[in-house]
C-alpha cells in the first residue's frame, strides 16, 4: 500500500521530469562567522537518485543537508529544488530573498531524519506521525492514523503506536522518525547520520528499513553517513567531501575500490582503521 | 498581654473583608505578571538587539528596586504627571509589573530548556511558527514552569501587606485601622498572621502536588 503510493508519485514525476535535476546547487557558500564551511560548491541530483555524502567531520556534509531543509541560511550561491529556487523568489519580476511563506511552500518537497531522532517527547508514537499531516496538509485524523499505521507496519513497529518515545530504544525511535518524515510524502528525503547515535546492535534494524525504502520507492535520497558498507550498498552515487568541496565523486564501486584521489584513499583507510566496515 | 476572644470574634468579619481584597489583588496581580512576563520574555528573545537590550535593562531595573518604592511611585508620583490610579489598580499594576520580571525568567528558562532539535523537527515537518509554538514548544516548556510560577504566586500573596502603604484596604490595612482605633494589636495582628498561614499552608500543599505532577521529569 505504502509502496504503491510512493511508486505512483514517482512514476508521475518520471513522465515529465526524468532528466531535469530535482536538486541543483550552484556556487554555494556557507560560513559561520569567519569560518567558511562550504566554499563554491556545485552539484546536481537527479530524481530518484540515492546519493551518499561521505567525508571527514567538518567537511560540510551535514551543513548541506541542513541548508536543503532550511535549518541554516545560505551565505551565497543558489539552491534549486524541483526547478524552483529555494532561497530566492521572484517578486514583481525581480529576484528577492525568499520569505517564510516561500520557504514553507518549498519545504513540502523535502523531509529529514536527524541523528538524534528529535521525536516530540510529549506525543505518542502515532501522534508524532500524524501531527504534521493533519496540521500542514489538512489530512483528517482517521486518514492520518490509517497512514501512520501502515508506515509503522513498514518500519516494523505496528505494536508501538500508543507508546511514548521515552519507552522506545534508539533504533525504534529512529524508525518512528523515518515514519514521521515519510508521512508527509516528500519527494526528497535527507538522512543525517541517522545511525551515529545508536548502539551498534541497533544500527542494523534502521539500515534494514532504509534499504527497503530505497528499493521500494522512487524517492530521491541524500544520505550523510559514516557507515561505508551501507553507503556502498545503498547509493547510486557517492560524493566524497573535503573542506567544503567535492573532492571526488563516482559510483560506490569507483570510490570504494578504486578511488582516484589520495585524500579519498587516506579517509577510507582511517575509517577502516576505526572499525567501520567498507 | 491578654487575649480577648470576644474582640477577636468581633473583628473577624472586617478582617475577612480585607482578606477578600488581598486575594483579589493577588489574583489580578498574578494575571498581570503572567501576561507581562510573557511579553518581557519574548522581547528579550527578540532578534532586534535594541529591543532585547531595552527589555533586559527594564527587567533588571524593576528587579533591582524595592516593590515598596515602585508602589509609592505609581500611586503618589504618577499623579504629578496626570496618571491618577485607584489604590487597588495601582497595587495590582505595581505587583504585577514586579513579579512579571520573575515570571519572565521562568518563561525564558522553560523555553530555552526545550531542545534545539525540537525546533528543527518542527521545521522539518513544515509546521508554521505558530504551530511550532502551540504544538511542540509550549507543551514541553510549560509543565516544568508551573511549580516555579506557583512559588512566585505564593511569594506575591505574602507581599500584599505592602499594598497597605498605598491605602489599599487589604487585610493588613484593615487590621491596622482596627488596632489604631481600639489600641489593641494582639488580636488583629495574630489573626492576620493566622489567615496568611492557613492560606499559605493550603497553597504549599497544592504546590507540592504541582511539583509531583509537573516537576521536571528526569
Amino acid at each position: 500500500m505504502i509502496v504503491h503510493q510512493f511508486n505512483a508519485a514517482g512514476s508521475k514525476a518520471r513522465q515529465d521530469l526524468d532528466d531535469a535535476p530535482i536538486i541543483r546547487i550552484h556556487d554555494l557558500r556557507k560560513s559561520f562567522g569567519s569560518l567558511t564551511v562550504i566554499d563554491g560548491l556545485s552539484f546536481e541530483v537527479h530524481r530518484g537518485e540515492k546519493l551518499a555524502l561521505i567525508g571527514p567531520s567538518g567537511s560540510g556534509k551535514t551543513t548541506i543537508l541542513r541548508m536543503l531543509m532550511t535549518l541554516e541560511t545560505i551565505s551565497g550561491g543558489r539552491i534549486e529544488v524541483c526547478g524552483e529556487p529555494l532561497y530566492h523568489m521572484s517578486r514583481n519580476g525581480a529576484e528577492v530573498p525568499a520569505d517564510e511563506a516561500h520557504l514553507h511552500e518549498m519545504r513540502r518537497h523535502i523531509g529529514m531524519v536527524f541523528q538524534h531522532f528529535n521525536l516530540f517527547p510529549h506525543k505518542s508514537v502515532i501522534d508524532n506521525i500524524t501531527l504534521a499531516p493533519m496540521l500542514t496538509q489538512g489530512v483528517a485524523r482517521a486518514d492520518a492514523e490509517r497512514q501512520a499505521r501502515e508506515l509503522l507496519e513498514m518500519v516494523g513497529l505496528a505494536d508501538k503506536e500508543a507508546s511514548m518515545p521515552s519507552q522506545l530504544s534508539g533504533g525504534q525511535k529512529q524508525r518512528v522518525a523515518i515514519a514521521r518524515a515519510l508521512a508527509l510524502k516528500p519527494e526528497i528525503m535527507l538522512f543525517d547520520e541517522v545511525t551515529s547515535a545508536l548502539d551498534p546492535e541497533l544500527v542494523e534494524e534502521v539500515l534494514e528499513v532504509m534499504k527497503r525504502l530505497a528499493a521500494e520507492t522512487d524517492m530521491t535520497m541524500l544520505l550523510v553517513t559514516h557507515e561505508m558498507g551501507f553507503a556502498r550498498e545503498f547509493a547510486d552515487r557517492v560524493l566524497f567531501f573535503d573542506r567544503g568541496r567535492i573532492c571526488e565523486q563516482g559510483t560506490p564501486e569507483q570510490i570504494f575500490t578504486n578511488p582516484a584521489q589520495d585524500r579519498t584513499r587516506t579517509f577510507l583507510r582511517k575509517i577502516i582503521a576505526a572499525g567501520h566496515r567498507v | 498581654m491578654d487575649w480577648d476572644w470576644q474582640f477577636a470574634r468581633e473583628i473577624t468579619p472586617i478582617l475577612l473583608q480585607g482578606l477578600k481584597v488581598t486575594l483579589i489583588a493577588t489574583i489580578l496581580g498574578a494575571a498581570v505578571a503572567a501576561v507581562l512576563g510573557l511579553v518581557f520574555a519574548l522581547l528579550r528573545r527578540s532578534s532586534n538587539r535594541v529591543v532585547a537590550r531595552t527589555a533586559g535593562f527594564l527587567v533588571q531595573f524593576i528587579r533591582g528596586t524595592p516593590l515598596l518604592v515602585q508602589l509609592y511611585f505609581i500611586f503618589y508620583v504618577l499623579p504629578d504627571i496626570g496618571i491618577r490610579l485607584p489604590a487597588l489598580a495601582a497595587g495590582v499594576i505595581g505587583m504585577g509589573l514586579h513579579y512579571a520580571t520573575y515570571a519572565a525568567e521562568v518563561y525564558r528558562g522553560g523555553i530555552e530548556a526545550v531542545a534545539r532539535g525540537q525546533w528543527e523537527a518542527a521545521r522539518a515537518t513544515n509546521l508554521t511558527m505558530r504551530q511550532t509554538w502551540t504544538h511542540v514548544i509550549l507543551p514541553q516548556a510549560l509543565p516544568p514552569m508551573i511549580p516555579a510560577l506557583a512559588n512566585y504566586l505564593l511569594a506575591m500573596f505574602k507581599e500584599t501587606p505592602l499594598l497597605s502603604a498605598i491605602t489599599v484596604l487589604e487585610m493588613m490595612n484593615q487590621a491596622k485601622s482596627v488596632a489604631n482605633s481600639t489600641y489593641r494589636y494582639v488580636e488583629p495582628m495574630t489573626l492576620v498572621g493566622v489567615f496568611f498561614l492557613i492560606i499559605s499552608l493550603i497553597s504549599v500543599a497544592g504546590l507540592r502536588w504541582l511539583e509531583r505532577r509537573y516537576g521536571r521529569r528526569t
